[in-house]
């Protein structure tokens, strides 16, 4: 069904800290392992060893840089996946019913033996967080890891996303956004989680805590330049011979 | 986004032959039996075709069927059910009108309403796209009916009224034109608001991937700008001002010429309605943003 459900019970969603990710893929990686041997179609890759190589993925890491006018570049690194929006354009323009919100805990999902496979949900989600699978013509998204996080043949610490149980950094939490007690409502509390385009009126499930201002940082240090001073700097004899000549030559 | 030619032909071919048949269906012109075969005929080959062509654009299109089941929200699903009770509604009045010698004129206008019905929900499935600024706006409806109202009117031979409905469609062109260039920066999408950075300039350093993907084929295309100003004119000169001309003349060779040129210049302004529709998704890839690449 592609009516929106008037209302959902839980908000199951991503709290992501784009002060503590390092910018390492290890979220990308995790899960496109994860996706590829359970829920639905694999995730494919086209031409994955030749000169163009491309494929499907649920989560992406992009990386920007932010110049202060007097302070050095900094770089962020910014990993995105479905959001769970609230309320999700990519659901009501499915002609087919494949796109779904669950009410039970609001996670999106796409049923992929009724998907005719016409992108028209990619094209209303502003994050770019659907994809289209080449191979199968069926349109893949984030899951929330819906197998794993219900799922008790897994050992209980494992009850979560593919994507937060392997970040090295603890930069991805997963938890209920519509309990104000949850772990990661009070992180989005505390550390002023924004919404991403809240001018789409999406209102995203998923929510960003922003880098934390340096205002504090240390002067720029070099830990290895006194090691790279030079030793001597009236050499003679051969050496001294040698340094000369060698500054004196062109390039 | 990424002008595909099915889409493109889809939707100039449906929007021209459901034009067609609204003018038919009213009784203009008034064509029975054999000549009412070739007419309609006509119609439903291009109708038709064009809705063939937009399965191509499916990754699946044994299941086309189900995108019957959700017409109360979606509008891709609104338009398969007009387009089929448009042709059915427009089946009914051509046997009428090719084996009874009957004007159908209780069925003719809920047929012509339904043909201009379906070229509406057609356009709704981009003009609903907040994601896409510059189709989310009544500009994009108001363009598929004109242009339908024109070509139709061309190809049924109202000579009197086609040029008409052929400058108003070239207005609209260029309202949707002009009120569409500046909508992306209007409505504040920008690096800012997608990744809520902030401190000081930002811009995209590495993209997530080294080569290209689903998003970038299919969402973001750039077209020079002096490329599309050219189009643009080549796309007004063909689809509408020629055209227009050409039926002043009142010859058949001239009717046969001002539909070509019309169709022509009809895809010249189609492809650009995709080629240059920017969808925001492309922000985060360090496109669309305002001075940059
Ligand atoms: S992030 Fe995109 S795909 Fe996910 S719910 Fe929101 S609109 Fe839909
Ligand atoms: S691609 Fe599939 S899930 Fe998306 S709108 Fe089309 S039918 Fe629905
Ligand atoms: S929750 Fe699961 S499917 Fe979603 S991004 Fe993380 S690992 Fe991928």
């Amino acid at each position: 069904m592609t009516a929106l459900p008037d209302r959902v019970e839980k908000k199951l969603g991503l709290v992501i800290d784009l002060d503590t990710c390092v910018g390492c893929h290890a979220c990308v990686v995790a899960c496109k392992g994860w996706n590829d041997q359970g829920y639905g179609a694999p995730l494919s890759d086209q031409d994955p060893y030749g000169a163009a190589p491309s494929g499907t993925f649920l989560n992406r890491v992009h990386s920007y840089e932010i110049t202060p006018p007097d302070a050095p570049a900094q770089i962020v690194h910014f990993p995105k996946s479905c959001l769970h929006c609230d309320d999700a354009p990519c659901v009501t323009v499915c002609p087919t019913g494949a796109s779904y919100k669950r009410r039970e805990d609001g996670i999106v999902l796409v049923n992929e033996s009724a998907c005719i496979g016409c992108g028209l949900c990619a094209w209303a989600c502003p994050y770019g967080a659907r994809e289209m699978d080449a191979d199968a013509g069926v349109m893949k998204k984030c899951t929330l890891c819906v197998d794993r996080i219900y799922n008790e043949t897994l050992p209980e610490e494992d009850r979560q996303p593919a994507c937060v149980r392997t970040c090295p950094a603890g930069a991805r939490h997963f938890g209920d956004l519509s309990d104000p007690g949850s772990e990661v409502s009070q992180l989005v509390a505390a550390r002023g989680g924004l919404d991403l385009m809240p001018e789409m009126g999406t209102k995203p499930v998923n929510a960003y805590l922003p880098p934390r201002p340096k205002a504090d940082a240390a002067p720029e240090f070099d830990v290895l330049a006194p090691f790279l001073e030079p030793v001597a700097e009236d050499a003679g004899g051969f050496l001294g011979w040698l340094d000369r000549t060698l500054s004196k030559m062109p390039g | 986004m990424h002008p595909a030619p099915s889409l493109i032909l889809f939707t100039t071919l449906s929007g021209l032959g459901f034009g067609l048949l609204a003018f038919l269906c009213l009784g203009l012109p008034d064509a029975r039996g054999l000549t009412a075969v070739l007419w309609f005929g006509a119609g439903f080959a291009l109708a038709g075709g064009g809705l063939l062509a937009s399965t191509a654009h499916l990754g699946n299109p044994q299941r086309a069927w189900r995108a019957f089941t959700q017409w109360q929200t979606s509008w891709l699903s609104r338009e398969a059910w007009l387009s089929v009770m448009a042709l059915a509604a427009a089946g009914g009045v051509a046997l009428g009108r090719v084996f009874f010698d009957l004007p159908m004129t209780g069925l003719g206008p809920v047929a012509t309403g339904l043909a201009l019905a379906t070229v509406a929900s057609t356009a709704m499935i981009y003009a609903q796209l907040k994601t896409v600024p510059r189709w989310n706006h009544w500009t994009t409806p108001a363009l598929f009916l004109s242009m339908a109202l024109a070509g139709g009117a061309l190809l049924a031979g109202q000579m009197t009224v086609a040029p008409v409905l052929l400058l108003l469609a070239g207005a609209v062109q260029l309202l949707a034109w002009r009120t569409g260039d500046g909508r992306f920066a209007a409505r504040g999408h920008g690096l800012a608001s997608a990744t809520r950075l902030e401190g000081g300039r930002v811009r995209s350093f590495a993209p997530p991937h080294t080569g290209s993907n689903y998003l970038l084929r299919e969402m973001v295309h750039q077209v020079g700008r002096r490329h599309a100003r050219k189009l643009r004119s080549l796309a007004l000169i063909f689809g509408f001002l020629a055209p227009a001309l050409l039926c002043l003349t009142a010859h058949p060779l001239a009717l046969v010429l001002a539909v070509l040129s019309h169709a022509g210049g009809a895809m010249a302004g189609r492809w650009l309605f995709f080629a240059e529709a920017e969808h925001v998704v492309g922000l985060y890839y360090g496109y669309h943003e305002a001075g940059a690449r």
